[in-house]
């Protein structure tokens, strides 16, 4: 190898450097936060998958995570209802709390946490049970209703917020994975909410879905927002600018830059989230 | 010459012609050989399977039948008054003509068997000279065949690849017809057997004594054949394995797919796999040696009276031997039940067991259901833990600390030793198989039903 190769390299390298900064552009926090994330990093197994992710959730606000594929969106949602405890090799560092209490201390017990920070996947996933099993499954292990009266309630009331009850009050004995596509999402959404969450989570929601479906999907999210914090990973920039008043651009496991939405979106302050803002990859 | 001289040559021919084959149509491409249709090795195949195939089948199936065809012609070099034998005199003829051949002569031979001996070796070896003449014609045909057919726009690649669906269309055909020839064979001497016992007494009767004296006067000298007894000890010896395998195997399948790190399971797996390997002998006596007395001792120490052969020894040893089978299948559905599911119910606060019971396990049940009945047909079929350790005693009963016996004991009970193949006893022994096949089928068929109906929930 020639000498002008090597420093070429290493000029490439700083420059690689220079790009993904330390320190997040934009504003982190926010007053009165449902959830904070200090100096969180993620392995799996030695590979670093998140490094350094400090943020805030504030209360009733819909923040969504962007970034090209690999760059660990879905991990660091993962982090924030410890569904990565699920995963052997994978290790949390950093302190993440719900209303002021770090969820990754040893006294916290995840069955509790998991019913305060719901998450929808990105794939329909209802159980092979009954539309109405499929909804009482939480609030059963739970032990949130009292009666089968209440348990009714909650199902309607669940199915109703997701805007399925007009399409499934007449089938609730029938399978859940019977539904459409856009259908099953939205049961899964309302099995979410049946034990009453703060959070939600979601890990692209509509990419499975079909443009009406999805349409279906993103007006049920902005009704939502009023009454649950919710965090949305998405692929599709235009659904962040449509559901979301906070954008978290992620790049390589780091956190480049937030804030508001129509910030990010028409005035990106960093190279990196320019570049993804306008298409130049993906 | 002998067979497998013929075929070493025709696979030098095959070979030569396909080499042939190859640098022929290469020449013939010459500088257009991206053109050609197929690649040159296609060509080269051809060439060889067009060969060797024709020739090589006509060569064995040659000298698979030359012996009975050769025996028939040679009886008719046979002097006429031995031709016109009673039939079972024939047949001694025969045997005695058959020692002959093979050197085994008493006294000074007959001279007609010698000329017949004389005209047997000329036929063998005429014979031999037509197999490799024969052969050797097709393998030349074939070469030329393939060599005049072929050119660069030949489709040889099409050709090879219909030649190799056929042929292994033929392989599991053979496979099929064997099936069929097993069932077939066992169908027809169980009728011969149900001319002569009735088929209720068969099914229904509840008393198994299978020995018919030589004797009038000896006693006991009717069998009697009802196979009750041997049914409930079947079923009796099954059960009692299955309640020992379906739990161990299930939680060790739940275990193993849904606990146990990623290293825990590569060395756990393959150590309880080991189970299914040891010989089921081994297993005999291990219930015959250690696990009876272990159950007789223990037995006499609560007041119970366990006998040193018990269904119960079997049962349980034969369940160790199943569990492998239940677990490493149960691993495979509960390993396919989507991670999806999985994610669902742990993101809405399900904890561990939860999940297993409430998602897992239903979702994975017609899968663990069609294991399960897979594991009864082998119980089911089990011999040698159950010769060796439940005992031979027909008995009818339902406690599993009795030595009781089971279809395929009997089966091999009826037919070890020396035999007349047409009386009852003996044809008993295909009864008793053709009802055990007849079970273990339907089983199987309802588990692959079973097995695939739930494949296609996820698919
Ligand atoms: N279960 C896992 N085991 C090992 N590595 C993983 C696992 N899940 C994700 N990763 C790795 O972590 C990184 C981030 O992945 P992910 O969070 O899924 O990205 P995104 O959701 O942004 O596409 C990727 O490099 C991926 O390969
Ligand atoms: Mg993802």
């Amino acid at each position: 190898m020639t000498e002008a190769t090597m420093t070429n390299e290493v000029v490439e390298k700083t420059g690689v450097d220079r790009k993904v900064p330390d320190q997040t552009v934009g504003n982190v926090y926010v007053d009165e936060p449902r959830m904070t994330s200090r100096a969180v990093d993620v392995y799996y197994g030695d590979k670093q998958a998140i490094d350094g992710v400090t943020l805030d959730i504030g209360a009733q606000e819909v923040i969504s995570f962007i970034g090209p594929s690999g760059c660990g969106k879905s991990t660091f949602l993962r982090c924030l209802n410890r569904m990565n405890d699920t995963i052997d090799i994978c290790r949390v560092t950093g302190e993440i709390a719900l209303d002021g209490q770090n969820i990754y201390d040893p006294s916290i017990d995840v069955v509790p946490l998991r019913a305060r920070v719901g998450m929808v996947f990105q794939k329909p996933n209802p159980f092979p049970k009954s539309i109405y099993d499929n909804i009482a499954y939480g609030p059963r292990i739970h032990g949130l209703a009292t009666d089968k009266v209440d348990l009714d309630n909650i199902v309607e009331e669940s199915l109703t917020k997701a805007g399925l009850w007009e399409e499934v009050k007449d089938r609730l004995e029938q399978p859940g994975t019977g539904l459409s596509g856009g259908q099953q999402q939205r049961l899964c959404i309302a099995r979410a909410m049946a034990v009453s969450p703060e959070v939600i989570l979601m890990d692209e929601p509509c990419s499975a879905l079909d443009p009406i479906a999805t349409a279906k999907v993103e007006e049920l999210i902005h009704e939502l927002r009023e009454q649950y914090t919710i965090v949305i990973v998405t692929h599709s920039m235009q659904q962040a600018a449509r559901v979301s008043n906070r954008t978290a651009y992620f790049h390589l496991g780091k956190l480049v830059e937030v804030g508001e939405t129509k910030q990010i979106f028409t005035n990106p302050t960093h190279e990196l989230t320019q570049d993804y803002i306008t298409g130049r990859f993906g | 010459m002998s067979l497998t001289s013929i075929l070493l040559i025709l696979l030098g021919i095959a070979l030569l012609g396909s080499f042939y084959a190859k640098s022929h149509v290469l020449k013939m491409a010459g500088s257009q050989v991206t053109a050609m249709h197929s690649l040159p090795n296609h060509h080269f195949a051809y060439t060889f399977l067009v060969t060797l195939l024709p020739s090589a089948i006509v060569a064995i199936i040659w000298s698979l039948s030359e012996q009975t065809v050769i025996m028939n012609l040679v009886v008719g070099t046979f002097p006429e008054n031995i031709q016109a034998l009673p039939a079972d005199l024939m047949s001694l003829t025969m045997t005695k003509f058959q020692n002959f051949l093979n050197g085994v002569v008493f006294g000074e031979p007959d001279p007609w068997m010698v000329a017949s001996g004389e005209a047997y070796v000329s036929m063998v070896s005429n014979s031999r000279w037509g197999a490799t003449l024969v052969s050797l014609i097709l393998a030349g045909l074939g070469v030329y065949w393939a060599v005049s057919r072929i050119e660069p726009q030949f489709r040889a690649r099409n050709r090879v690849e219909t030649i190799i669906k056929g042929f292994l269309i033929v392989c599991s055909i053979v496979a099929i017809l064997t099936t069929i020839g097993i069932v077939v064979s066992v169908l027809f001497e169980s009728i011969r057997f149900f001319r002569e016992i009735s088929i209720f007494e068969f099914l229904f009767g509840t008393h198994w004594s299978p020995m018919i004296a030589m004797r009038e006067d000896q006693a006991g000298s009717s069998g009697s054949f009802g196979a009750i007894p041997l049914f409930t000890g079947t079923l009796l010896i099954s059960a009692i394995a299955m309640s020992v395998a379906i739990p161990v195997g299930l939680m060790s399948a739940i275990y193993l797919s849904e606990y146990a790190n990623q290293k825990a399971r590569s060395v756990l797996k393959p150590l309880l796999e080991i189970l299914a390997g040891i010989p089921t002998v081994v297993y005999g006596f291990f219930a015959a040696l250690t696990v009876a007395p272990f159950l007789a001792q223990n037995g006499a120490s609560l007041g119970l009276d366990v006998s040193t052969e018990s269904a119960l020894a079997a049962g349980i040893v034969m369940g160790i031997m199943i569990i492998p089978f239940i677990s490493s299948l149960s691993d495979d559905v509960i390993n396919s039940v989507p991670q999806s599911l999985r994610d669902a119910a742990y993101g809405l606060g399900a904890t561990r067991s939860e999940t297993i019971r409430q998602v897992i396990l239903p979702a994975a049940l017609p899968g663990i259901v069609g294991a399960v009945l897979l594991a009864v047909s082998r119980a089911i079929g089990e011999t040698m833990i159950v010769v060796m350790a439940a005992g031979v005693a027909a008995r009818l009963t339902a406690n599993p600390l009795e030595s009781v016996t089971t279809v395929t004991v009997q089966i091999v009970k009826l037919l070890i030793g020396d035999q007349e193949f047409d009386s009852p006893k003996t044809m008993a022994a295909f009864a008793l198989g053709l009802t055990l096949l007849v079970i273990t089928l339907c089983l199987n068929i309802y588990a692959l039903h079973v097995v695939r109906k739930y494949r296609e929930q996820y698919d």
